[in-house]
């Protein structure tokens, strides 16, 4: 069987507003299936690897494959709740390790 | 090298400063390096020069442009013939064929804009882009209609940029991804623009030719030709005097 290439993905969750991890989880995966549908979805292997609720920084994890797909899912996110926010893509790696390495360098 | 990205597009309140400086800030913090704002027809120099004060401090290059909206041909001469020497960039925001066509064959017009979202209402097909090839127009596609839109009316409008898309790349012409947004909550990166570009089946090197290469060319030609030592495309002034 041929090895998953996986992509760790850092989002900045820029609103005035709080969210937990569910409502944030629901709105990607709603953006994911609105723009790609429900076959294109269950392409993308999306999984939530951390979320912190006082930064407002969330790690997602995709296949490498899908990660414009993710990309355009999370940049058409406009409301959670009804509450204005968007999404903004801090940086990618193919690790956490790297992930994190990067964003530490990062001002949010 | 460093890619230079521009959003030629931000339309803020412009009787709002703090509106303004928190645009500018937050595009300077996105990654952007030169904005366009969105300038009335009545603005004077002491507004733009307040401008370039706040984007100075947030250390990014400001655009003066403005969205012309004329209702005939004649209107868009008028309008060209005031402008285009005061203004960095213009676009034509195209609303019926006979507009379209007159921006398309105009040289003094950068970009065309067509804000509709009725199929028949907009008006890039070949002969348009055809033109527009001739005089270096640019297509110009604000990406906030997909934004706010939702269900039947974003599948049309992403069907109607796809085949857009497709003649403008078959033809040659330009295309240039702005924002077009006035509220800072609807601001995206110059990558995640590119990643929605995707969506109407841009392929990533014209995206990103479309949020860098693109609109910078066109400001350096038009920077080129305000310089008061232009003469022609390619000649320029160098020396003045009895010496010379």
């Amino acid at each position: 069987m041929k090895n998953v290439r996986r992509r760790y993905i850092a989002i900045e969750i820029d609103s005035n507003e709080a969210f937990d991890s569910r409502e944030f989880m629901d709105a990607v995966w709603s953006a994911v299936s609105k723009l790609y549908g429900e076959y294109g979805a269950s392409h993308c292997g999306l999984t939530l690897i951390n979320y912190d609720l006082e930064k407002q920084v969330a790690v997602i994890r995709t296949v490498h494959t899908s990660l414009n797909m993710i990309r355009a899912a999370l940049a058409s996110i406009t409301k959670i709740n009804d509450k204005l926010v968007a999404m903004h893509v801090m940086s990618v790696s193919g690790t956490i390790k790297a992930l994190y390495k990067k964003i530490k360098k990062q001002p949010i | 090298m460093k890619k230079i990205y521009a959003d030629l597009h931000l339309c803020p309140n412009l009787k709002n400063v703090e509106h303004i400086t928190k645009m500018i800030n937050k595009a300077s913090r996105l990654g952007y390096n030169t904005v366009g704002i969105n300038l009335y027809q009545n603005y004077n120099e002491q507004e733009i020069r307040k401008l370039q004060g706040i984007s100075e401090e947030a250390n990014i290059d400001l655009i003066s442009r403005i969205d012309l909206k004329p209702k005939t041909p004649r209107e868009l001469i008028y309008n060209l013939r005031k402008l285009r020497r005061r203004l960095e960039v213009i676009a034509v925001i195209c609303e019926s064929k006979n507009i379209a066509r007159h921006a398309a064959k105009d040289r003094r017009v950068d970009l065309l804009n067509f804000p509709s979202l009725d199929f028949r209402r907009r008006f890039f097909d070949k002969a348009e882009a055809e033109l527009a090839s001739n005089s270096l127009t640019a297509l110009e596609i604000d990406i906030k209609p997909l934004l706010i839109l939702d269900g039947p009316s974003r599948i049309r409008l992403l069907s109607n940029l796809r085949r857009e898309t497709i003649i403008a790349q078959k033809f040659h012409v330009p295309i240039v991804i702005s924002s077009g947004v006035s509220d800072i909550m609807l601001m995206r990166k110059p990558k995640e623009l590119v990643a929605l570009a995707s969506l109407f089946d841009l392929d990533e090197a014209s995206a990103l030719k479309a949020v860098s290469e693109n609109p910078t060319l066109i400001i350096k030609r038009n920077r080129e030709k305000l310089n008061p030592r232009f003469v022609a495309p390619g000649i320029r002034i160098i020396r003045e005097g009895k010496d010379c």
